[in-house]
């Protein structure tokens, strides 16, 4: 007991005679994080190769790292050891459970439009997906313009089908859309023939081929119907806390690191079952490396 | 808690369109309705056939509607949407089967009514036969005395009786269907729960859009339960069963 008063007073006197000026200035995030001694990490269970659970039930990929960089250097501000805890998110809850404090920071597959800017804030983007379709070989099919009078599948809860209605070329086609009501369900649409063609994020798209039972069978094809920005997320109007994760992206670019860790998720095998999703990096994400930003998708699919 | 409300978000257009969300949502109540109502059919009129069944003395009918209940109980509502819309045309000769998945008209409001239709019916036979069930033997055995042949008795006798005295249970499962039809979305029909997380996933304003959604369900659901309060109030007979008040 003595023993740990006298540590605490000791570190109390420490934090007194060293941070005085920027405790005063702790708000938001890092001083909730500070207080708690926990930062609380929005996880995905299966968004490969960004945020998903390996083997082991353990969160790991291509954002988890990013995000775990966040965190150490949010330890370095804060001169605190943080308790990082896990909480899996799905995308209807990801938004509320950011507003409302119970996930600090979202690591998930999450698109950075400004709908959801009007809620949160976003990181500086750190992948980008383009909106496409994938179709079986056999189909032969390339083009929306192709789709007339065909059910197309997308996954309920998303905006794909509004999407191929906007673009020049499906406009004039008349879609018969399908839904399934997550990833997996609408790709099993495609594999029943039940659609000729799924549309969604190409990079999901090439996960759910890899991972089929005969990925020769479909192809990626199409118009690129939407280019979204996907970024890591937080709460809204908290500057000191976006600037962290900013600065730490930023510093990856700078060195180079996010390169590598793109390599080692999306060019390389990746756990749990050793495939390479084979997934070059899109020129919207080439340019953005070298020159960060967290605009909103609509800056990217101006009409 | 920093939420941004919006409650004007549903006379605000969609994002990629001209719509607004409001006819997303009326377009998902009327898919509601109409998935609802057809299923309800349904389920009365094999409800109360099986429910029947159940009750006669022929042995082997009674186990067939036994088994039949059964089946449809003991399967979770979004399981038998599964099987029904994935795995049942897998079993159809090559042709019908593809009928089925491409061209078949409606085929996902189709097989969600029929899916919903049976499960409710299921229920509505086990409450049928409890209706009946709960009757006086005299007054079966009266019936047969007077010389009615038994279809007669049920006609006659037995069911409209029975009737009477399930209108309550009956009126929760008229309610249960509004509620229960939510599943459907997971087949693709284009219905409110649909519309809702299509709403909020494009608006990113959950909270109206939840909110909204729930106040148009218990309004669907109280509709029919006040539909069926008259019903039970104008086929009371005095003095019979309940008291008159």
């Amino acid at each position: 007991m003595i023993y740990r008063f006298r540590l605490s007073l000791f570190l109390l006197a420490g934090l007194l005679a060293t941070t005085p000026a920027f405790a005063q200035e702790l708000s938001g995030t890092l001083k909730k994080v500070k207080e708690s001694g926990t930062i609380v990490m929005g996880i995905r269970e299966s968004s490969y190769p960004l945020s998903y659970l390996d083997d082991k039930q353990q969160p790991i990929g291509y954002h988890i790292e990013i995000c775990n960089k966040i965190v150490e250097a949010v330890k370095r501000e804060l001169e605190v050891n943080l308790k990082i805890q896990h909480q899996p998110v799905t995308s209807q809850n990801r938004i509320p459970l950011v507003t409302n404090g119970t996930v600090d920071i979202e690591c998930g597959s999450t698109t950075n439009n400004e709908a959801r800017q009007k809620q949160v804030a976003f990181a500086v983007t750190t992948f980008v997906t383009n909106v496409r379709m994938v179709v079986k070989k056999a189909s032969g099919i390339t083009s929306l313009s192709q789709l007339d009078g065909k059910p197309v599948a997308t996954t309920s809860g998303t905006t794909s089908v509004q999407l191929m209605r906007a673009h020049e070329k499906g406009k004039n086609v008349n879609f018969k859309e399908v839904y399934g009501k997550d990833h997996a369900d609408s790709f099993l649409l495609l594999e029943t023939d039940r659609a000729v063609a799924f549309v969604m994020d190409d990079n999901l798209l090439a996960g759910l081929v890899t991972s089929s039972k005969n990925p020769q069978e479909y192809a990626i094809v199409g118009e690129v119907l939407n280019i979204e920005p996907i970024a890591i997320m937080m709460r809204k109007d908290d500057p000191a806390f976006k600037k962290i994760a900013d600065d730490t992206i930023r510093g990856l670019i700078k060195s180079g690191e996010i390169e590598k860790l793109y390599n080692k998720w999306f060019l390389s095998p990746i756990p749990p079952k050793n495939v390479n999703m084979n997934f070059a990096m899109s020129e919207t994400l080439k340019g953005l490396i070298k020159n960060p930003s967290d605009a909103p998708a609509e800056f990217y699919n101006k009409k | 808690m920093k939420y941004h409300w919006n409650w004007g978000i549903f006379f605000e257009q969609i994002k990629y369109g001209d719509e607004t969300y409001l006819s997303w949502l009326i377009s998902g109540l009327g898919w509601t309705v109409a998935v609802s109502l057809a299923s309800w059919v349904i389920a009365l009129l094999l409800g109360f056939a099986i429910g029947t069944v159940r009750t006669t003395p022929r042995t082997w009918l009674v186990r067939l509607g036994n088994a039949y209940v059964e089946l449809f109980r003991n399967i979770p509502l979004l399981v038998q949407m599964f099987l029904w819309f994935f795995v049942v045309p897998e079993f159809l000769p090559r042709n019908l089967s593809l009928w089925v998945k491409q061209e078949m008209p409606a085929k996902e409001f189709v097989t969600a009514t029929v899916c919903l239709g049976l499960f409710t019916s299921a229920r509505i036979a086990e409450q049928v036969r409890a209706g009946i069930q709960s009757l006086p033997r005299g007054q079966r055995m009266a019936g047969l005395a007077m010389g009615l042949t038994l279809p007669q008795t049920y006609r006659y006798v037995l069911l409209p009786m029975a009737f009477r005295i399930i209108i309550p249970p009956l009126t929760s499962e008229f309610m249960n269907v509004f509620k229960n039809s939510s599943v459907a979305f997971a087949i693709g029909v284009l219905e409110l729960t649909f519309q809702a997380r299509q709403m909020q996933e494009d608006s990113e304003q959950g909270i109206e859009t939840y909110l909204a959604v729930t106040v148009l369900y218990f309004v669907c659901a109280f509709i029919a339960n006040r539909m069926m309060a008259f019903i039970e109030k104008r086929s009371r007979v005095p003095g019979y069963i309940a008291a008159a008040k």
